[in-house]
């Protein structure tokens, strides 16, 4: 057991922590809710990390980069968040993309794809939920009609992050009807651009538009790209899936750090900071986001050992959910009354937006189910 | 960084494991739990054949293996509800020695721990139960060449099973200014031992009394006056034992109760089919996982002498409190009738979870520690 950094691990963070002190964009950036101008700066901010190799850290050299351990990642993303760096803009392929690609592509898919997923050049978004497949993805109606050298694609998704910019959609669709529904799926990457793709935005109880609906209507998708097997989808979605919640787990991991000593800022600003239950509340939040980055960090050393993220991922985005909720809850509460006018010192957007942290990237219940089955060996509920 | 034990700590696990499954089953407990001190002089034999009591001690005084080494044997010790002086001597009266013991008190003491020639604990709390240094009230003076003790000790663990108590006394002044260990050897005249009749069976928590209980010069630990900044050192290592002890024990309870939901069948099905019953499942898993976290960088942390180790240990205590206390109930919830029996080993954690998250600080105490440090 050892929580120091080697001493190349030392040379990578000061590295990193002397670039992102020259390079972080000044605050005061375009705000999310000017959609276009805020994507293009993002843009341009994960370009200019890409140039400097620092997007992909974990991924092959061969297809752009760096070639390095999870160790780095996480160096590399503590740092973003001392610095105060905002996300890259290609979250989806970064975080489930790249790495399923990487996984189950072909060589030529990886060069072709993996490049651009990184310099920012193509956007990716993930087409899994329907309107009627939510936690039961196996559900799924969108169908892909086999014509040959094709797919005519033709159905719904929906709770798509990015798709409005997105060039990549990385689709699960029914090629055959099967016993087994999770038989029979087949993986498509699907270009946006192609005719009978339409994009329609969400608007969600914060009052922004962050997902979207896509219909694709007699969408053509070559044959070329399928992800995996055709009929396979199952496996390549669940592979998908793993990453969404091991490596999105670990950012989560940081992020409740951060938001943990907002909350501390928080309550000493208002001046809270001698009631006796609010101190027993942060401290309490501020404990269970340091037991949720350590949890990470165990996990980390799993991933080492064993290369891919196991169900064990599934805790920190299980605990990161529910707890991101009760901190802004708290935060929304110190405040009083005065904590319900304008945007609440910043709290009100995070205490409506964290209400679908327990039901975006597998609801809580959907992972309980997980951590039962997959880590405790329960007898299957369904 | 590195997260996980090293294959040869991993090893000591296993075998830790395998002798306690053997020589501490619940047979065992519930045959020491009968019994006056709790203490099995057989037992502890075994032990320190196994070299467990020279665990955490520097090597000068004849120990071997680190603090981490010694957690890794605690955890199982906390699984297998080991009674006895174990935590007493080795979680709480070796840290106090080391940090605050002269070099002749160490060399004897703990030479003696490390050989199995003694047993020590450390009388800390008093009738007040706090476990500040405001706790400390009993007085100790200045008496022809020595000191005279006056005052009770209270929740003192496995004191009849120890050779030798470290007592915290007051010397002057409160708070943390004013406070002096000593290191009380055998049974002296005036000082009195109780055993509390306390709900956790397993473990013994004493009254220790003081009527002018005269000591010589050199039981005096250190300098006088200025105890609490080793004391406080002692408690992170004692703190972050008990941790290790607890989530232990509540890996167990886990286990016990996840197999039960496999094999109990209702409706025609295994209980652990029903959501209301994993997903209770699931979440005393995450429980208990963050809780090793926590625990497992306190006890680095200790080791390691990290600047945020007291820190570190308050987290792990408050986390781990409730979470045993938790977890342990939840176990004999998921057993249902069978789980609320005396014949079924449930309330044997139910009750361990209990006393432990009362001692050194529960988490409302770690919690308020935590937020000094958030400067709140």
């Amino acid at each position: 057991m050892d929580f120091d950094l080697s001493e190349s691990e030392k040379t990578f963070r000061d590295e990193v922590r002397a670039w992102l002190k020259a390079n972080v964009p000044r605050k005061d950036g375009p705000s999310e809710s000017d959609m276009k101008a805020f994507v293009e700066s993002r843009r341009a901010w994960q370009r200019k990390l890409y140039e400097a190799g620092y997007v992909g850290i974990t991924w092959p050299k061969e297809y752009g980069g760096r070639g390095e351990g999870f160790m780095q990642q996480l160096i590399f993303n503590d740092e973003m968040i001392q610095a105060k760096a905002p996300e890259p803009i290609n979250v989806i392929g970064l975080g489930m993309g790249g790495p399923v690609v990487i996984s189950h592509g072909t060589e030529e898919q990886k060069k072709r794809y993996l490049p651009p997923l990184l310099s920012a050049e193509e956007i990716w978004c993930q087409g899994f939920s329907e309107p009627n497949a939510g936690s039961d993805l196996s559900g799924l109606q969108t169908r892909a009609e086999d014509k040959g050298d094709h797919y005519l694609v033709n159905g719904q998704k929906v709770w798509t992050t990015l798709a409005h910019v997105a060039k990549w959609c990385m689709l699960v669709t029914r090629e055959r009807k099967e016993a087994n529904p999770r038989e029979g799926l087949t993986y498509l990457l699907v270009d946006m651009e192609s005719p009978g793709v339409e994009v329609r935005p969400l608007v969600q109880i914060t009052g922004d538009a962050e997902f979207n609906e896509i219909f694709f209507k007699d969408v053509k998708v070559p044959k070329s790209q399928i992800l995996g097997e055709a009929g396979n989808g199952w496996a390549v979605a669940m592979t998908t899936l793993l990453h969404e919640r091991g490596t999105l787990g670990m950012a989560l991991a940081t992020r409740a750090q951060i938001t943990a000593a907002e909350l501390a800022e928080h309550a000493r600003k208002l001046g809270r900071g001698a009631d006796p239950l609010i101190r027993q509340t942060v401290a309490q939040y501020t404990i269970e986001a340091r037991a949720l980055q350590l949890n990470g960090y165990r996990a980390v050393t799993a991933v080492k050992r064993s290369g891919i993220p196991g169900p064990e991922g599934s805790i920190l985005k299980l605990m990161w959910s529910e707890l991101n909720q009760r901190m802004a809850e708290a935060a929304v509460d110190m405040a009083g009354p005065a904590g319900q006018v304008g945007d609440g010192d910043g709290w009100l957007y995070q205490f409506l937006r964290s209400r679908a942290n327990t039901i975006e990237a597998g609801s809580s219940e959907v992972l309980r189910n997980i951590l039962a089955e997959r880590v405790l060996g329960l007898p299957r509920s369904r | 960084m590195d997260f996980a034990f090293s294959e040869e700590q991993e090893m000591l696990r296993r075998s830790a494991r395998d002798f306690l499954a053997k020589e501490c089953s619940s047979k065992v407990v519930r045959k020491l739990m009968e019994s006056t001190d709790a203490y099995d002089p057989a037992l502890w034999k075994k032990i320190v054949e196994l070299g467990w009591t020279a665990l955490g001690i520097p090597e000068q005084y004849g120990g071997v293996g680190t603090f981490l080494d010694l957690v890794v044997v605690l955890e199982e010790a906390g699984r297998a509800l080991l009674p006895g002086p174990f935590f007493a001597t080795m979680g709480l009266a070796v840290p106090a020695l080391i940090e605050a013991g002269t070099e002749a008190q160490r060399k004897e003491v703990l030479g003696a721990i490390a050989q199995g020639t003694a047993r020590a604990t450390l009388a800390f709390t008093e009738p007040s139960g706090r476990w500040d240094a405001g706790a400390v009230t009993l007085t100790a003076k200045p008496s022809t060449g020595g000191w005279q003790l006056d005052g009770v000790k209270l929740f003192v663990p496995d004191a009849e099973a120890a050779d030798y108590i470290v007592v915290a006394a007051r010397t002057r002044g409160e708070g943390e200014d004013g406070i002096s260990l000593f290191l009380v050897k055998g049974r002296p005249k005036g000082m009195t031992v109780t055993s509390l009749k306390t709900l956790d069976m397993t473990r013994r928590w004493n009254e220790v009394r003081f009527d002018a209980v005269k000591l010589d010069g050199a039981s005096l630990m250190g300098q006088a006056d200025s105890a609490w900044p080793h004391l406080r050192r002692a408690l992170d290592w004692g703190t972050a034992a008990l941790c290790a002890e607890m989530i232990g024990g509540a890996q167990k309870v886990l286990e016990t109760s996840t197999e039960y939901a496999k094999t109990r069948h209702q409706f025609g099905k295994p209980i652990g089919i029903y959501q209301a019953v994993s997903h209770k499942l699931a979440d005393m898993l995450v429980l208990s996982e963050s809780g090793r976290s926590a625990t497992y960088y306190a006890a680095w942390a200790v080791d390691a002498d990290a600047p945020d180790r007291s820190l570190a240990s308050s987290m792990a205590k408050a986390y781990v409190s409730d979470a045993y206390r938790k977890i342990s109930g939840d176990g004999i919830q998921v057993h249902g009738g069978i789980g609320f029996t005396w014949e079924h080993d449930m309330h044997l954690y139910f009750k361990r979870a209990k006393s432990s998250e009362v001692t050194l600080g529960d988490a409302t105490f770690h919690r308020e520690l935590v937020a000094q440090s958030l400067d709140l």
